[in-house]
């Protein structure tokens, strides 16, 4: 029962545990963490916005200054942007023919996702803070 | 090779423009399409957040899309792919833990998720 005997892959290979896309598991993994956190979350965020819509920007900011609200806001986003370029990246690995094209696509789609993450992070602050 | 022009009798996998997909099949790749949907229904969420950041008129304005015939059904749209993510997703979570894959099982988990994403899209519409 001694796997190293019948096993393909070398005993430093198997040790380091990082496999062909020489980061492990740790994109799957991450990928599900933040699918997890997102349940809570998302019925959360669907939840809240039915109480908000119609309203105008005073009931927004009167509600996006609750500490709770803003805290659970802002995590929509970070989690929520982090999920998208996690997934939107195994689908342009995928579909994306050519290196250079598919490095590229991924570091715009990369950076779009953190930089509109970072842009409604500042904004909750913005609002839940007060001008 | 003279025999490589001769017509076979062989059967020839599936091609995707003649092959019906399976309910299964066809959810699998539509937790690809709403994901990318939601994806880019985020940029609406940045945009909602910004315009509050902005000012009243610039809040003003973000309601006025959102409350459009247009807004309305690219936010109808969000909601029924994000139920549906949600749904396909924790069945995913499931599939993760090794549970659920036999046929019958993946083919009653379809009908699951669906209804799962159709009622809570009902619900949120008929509160709205």
């Amino acid at each position: 029962m001694n796997p190293s005997n019948n096993s393909l892959r070398s005993p430093l290979g198997r040790v380091r545990g990082l496999g062909s896309a020489k980061e492990g598991t740790h994109h799957w993994w991450a990928q599900r963490v933040t699918a997890v956190a997102l349940i809570p979350l998302t019925i959360w965020f669907v939840y809240s916005l039915l109480g908000l819509a119609g309203g105008d920007l005073a009931a927004f900011t009167g509600w996006l200054s609750s500490p709770i609200n803003a805290t659970l806001m802002t995590l929509v986003v970070a989690v929520g942007f982090h999920h998208a370029q996690l997934g939107l990246q195994v689908v342009f690995e995928d579909y994306v023919v050519g290196h250079a094209t598919r490095i590229a696509i991924n570091m715009i789609v990369k950076f779009l996702c953190y930089g509109l993450g970072a842009l409604s992070i500042v904004s909750i602050l913005i609002v839940a803070f007060g001008r | 090779m003279s025999s490589a022009a001769k017509p076979t009798a062989r059967p020839l996998s599936p091609h995707l423009q003649v092959y019906r997909l399976p309910l299964t099949a066809l959810l699998s790749i539509s937790h690809r399409i709403t994901g990318g949907g939601l994806a880019v229904g985020l940029v609406g969420l940045a945009y909602w957040l910004t315009a509050a950041a902005v000012g009243a008129d610039a809040y003003a304005q973000f309601q006025g899309i959102a409350s459009s015939w247009f807004g309305q059904l690219v936010l109808f749209g969000f909601s029924f792919a994000l139920y549906f993510h949600l749904c396909n997703g924790i069945r995913h979570l499931f599939w993760d833990a090794g549970k659920g894959f036999k046929i019958a099982d993946a083919q009653r988990s379809d009908k699951m998720v669906l209804a799962g994403a159709i009622v809570l899209t009902a619900i949120t519409w008929l509160v709205a």
